[in-house]
């Protein structure tokens, strides 16, 4: 099914964007692509820009700021849209020079933009940034969501991955109630559209995302009857030298804490919710105190009314382009997997850069750390040391919150037969469970293959950390390896039929 | 001389939004208002519906669960076209959305 005619093959870097300003990109393409426009990309491009390099920035959004600087679309005018956010100031001081580098034609934006699949490819002519022997082909896909879809390409000397993270779940009974929305994605559909899931809001999970997420709910106007933090926050106080070196995030503990207060929301720690209720949507949800390993403890579940449940267990490195490069990761101490990177933010692959939740999720001050680190040293330059440190405090920080709520194995108490794991194709624990212990599948991979947990439209993004887990439990398991595929994201036939052959 | 009462929270309070007038949707033949900027899942939302499809085993309702593209839990019919997410797709004047039963393909009876 052919659909709309593309832009021109070969003419990598044309401006086919309507409004936006042309890098003029010959045959070499641009000095850097940059993929994901949140503040590790947007510190990144404009760094690299401040150092005459010709960038294109992509993103998949309608927008620029990526998840945490979502906001309002303009039609909405929001007046205040930094009521919604912290440091506000510093997303819309990124965009005016991001503005400046658009006018003066060193930057170009493709909003709307999936990338699908990144090549490397010999680009002639051009010199190679920074010891890069190869260049890239950047194959992307734009208005999946109108059906007006194109395809298209990018030609690039260096690419920087700031493609950022998404959330991990862990499944419980009712988790497929509507109603039941990820921590996340309540934030992002509250951010962007000015929208509540329900009025009477339960907040569950682990991790700090949980706080911002539970405080804004509040702020616009949705009773939070329960939030709940499966581990604890005393874990931080084990490595006081870590904490007392980022004293902006004990700021901004304090601030959530004061605005929690201020809406009567009181958090509890050791605490989960172990099943949601209702039919067509959720009614209320049942929660229990956990053990240290986060199993729930018998007696002391509670019944909460509700019209929503808000919950996230912490976020998921987004690695697909990079994986299926073979660049190599690492495990962060909360369980997942994040690319490996060196002082300068390469990746083991030559010409590939990271920054941000790709190495490792540590929020969005040190995004924009690693953003304009990476600009330095794909640029040729030395970083300056302030910068170098300052990534490494908050780097030792988000491995410090990553040790704190990696989710305890207990979680799997809370499961019944019957608990849907996989969303997407409704997979059952029980076959899950048949898969394991009768018929023998000791990884992810195999239960995948004998249940189809995983192979559903998600690709497994929601499951994935869950059927590692329920996989490898007490067996004595490897570190999982990164799931490796060709494409980062569903694409339609008509647009693999598209791409070029070459 | 009281004081003057604060107005009710909501979003749209907390962040001074003046939007445009609201145009309309269609959703299973019932017009909902969507504001100007606001996907189809968001304006869904506002009317307090959070389903809008079917699971393709279970026929189990199903509506925006991670709200950034990523889960495809929003998918509906919108326009005809199925299998659209809702969480991405901003809402146009005249859309008509149609709650999606299973894949969205029955008329092709596979």
């Amino acid at each position: 099914m052919p659909n709309s005619p593309s832009e021109p093959s070969g003419s990598s870097g044309s401006s086919e964007l309507s409004g936006s300003t042309g890098v003029a990109a010959g045959g070499a393409g641009y000095d850097l692509a940059v993929i994901g426009a949140g503040p590790a990309g947007l510190a990144g491009v404009v760094a690299a820009a401040d150092r005459g390099l010709r960038c294109v920035l992509l993103d998949a959004g309608g927008g620029l700021g990526g998840q945490y600087y979502r906001h309002p679309a303009a039609e909405l005018r929001a007046a205040r849209p930094d009521r919604l956010h912290h440091h506000w100031s510093t997303f819309t001081a990124l965009s005016r020079r991001l503005a400046e580098h658009r006018e003066a034609g060193r930057v170009e934006v493709r909003l709307r933009h999936h990338v699908v699949l990144v090549q490397g490819v010999p680009l002639p002519g051009a010199p190679p940034v920074s010891g890069a022997s190869t260049g890239w082909r950047l194959h992307t896909s734009s208005g999946v969501e109108s059906g007006a879809g194109s395809t298209g390409r990018v030609d690039a000397r260096a690419v920087l991955l700031a493609t950022g993270a998404y959330e991990r779940q862990l499944p419980f009974p009712g988790w497929t109630l509507p109603g039941v929305v990820t921590a996340g994605g309540a934030q992002a559909m509250l951010k962007a559209g000015l929208v509540l899931p329900g009025r009477r809001i339960v907040v569950a999970g682990s991790g700090p995302l949980l706080l911002a997420v539970a405080a804004s709910l509040a702020a616009a106007g949705a009773e939070v009857p329960a939030l709940l933090e499966a581990g604890g926050y005393l874990g931080y106080a084990r490595s006081p030298g870590t904490l007392a070196a980022v004293p902006g995030k004990l700021a901004e503990g304090v601030v959530h804490g004061a605005a929690l207060a201020r809406h009567a929301v009181r958090p509890r720690t050791a605490h989960a919710v172990i099943e949601a209720h209702g039919t067509d949507r959720v009614r209320a949800v049942t929660v229990a105190r956990l053990d240290r390993t986060w199993r729930p403890l018998p007696g002391t579940e509670r019944r909460i009314a509700c019209d929503a449940l808000a919950v996230g267990h912490g976020l998921v490195p987004q690695l697909e382009l990079a994986t299926e490069l073979g660049a190599a990761t690492r495990t962060v101490p909360d369980g997942t997997l994040a690319l490996r990177v060196d002082a300068g933010q390469r990746t083991t692959v030559p010409g590939l850069w990271a920054a941000g939740e790709t190495c490792g999720v540590g929020g969005a001050e040190l995004a924009l750390a690693e953003g304009e680190l990476a600009a330095a040293t794909i640029a040729g330059q030395q970083p300056p040391a302030a910068l170098l440190a300052r990534r490494r405090r908050l780097r030792a920080f988000a491995e410090l919150m990553a040790a704190v709520h990696r989710p305890g194995p207990g979680w799997t108490g809370w499961l019944s037969p019957e608990t849907e794991v996989c969303r997407c194709e409704e997979v059952p624990l029980a076959r899950i469970t048949e898969a394991v212990q009768e018929l023998g599948a000791g990884d992810a991979r195999t239960v995948k293959l004998l249940t189809r947990a995983g192979m559903g439209w998600c690709q497994g993004r929601m499951c994935g950390p869950a059927v590692a887990c329920l996989a490898g439990a007490g067996a004595g398991a490897e570190e999982p390896a990164a799931d490796r595929r060709p494409f980062s994201c569903p694409v339609r036939l008509g647009d693999l039929a598209e791409l070029p052959s070459d | 001389m009281r004081r003057p009462r604060p107005g009710p929270r909501t979003p749209a309070a907390l962040v001074a939004a003046t939007p445009g007038p609201a145009h309309t949707i269609e959703f299973d033949g019932r017009a909902i208002p969507a504001l100007p900027g606001q996907s189809i899942a968001a304006a869904l939302w506002a009317q307090g519906i959070v389903a809008w499809r079917t699971t393709r085993v279970g026929g189990r309702p199903r509506g925006a669960f991670c709200g950034i593209g990523a889960c495809y839990d929003c998918l509906a019919t919108v326009n005809g076209r199925p299998n659209q997410r809702t969480c991405l797709l901003p809402a146009a004047p005249g859309d008509t959305v149609t709650t999606q039963e299973g894949h969205g393909h029955a008329e092709l009876a596979v």
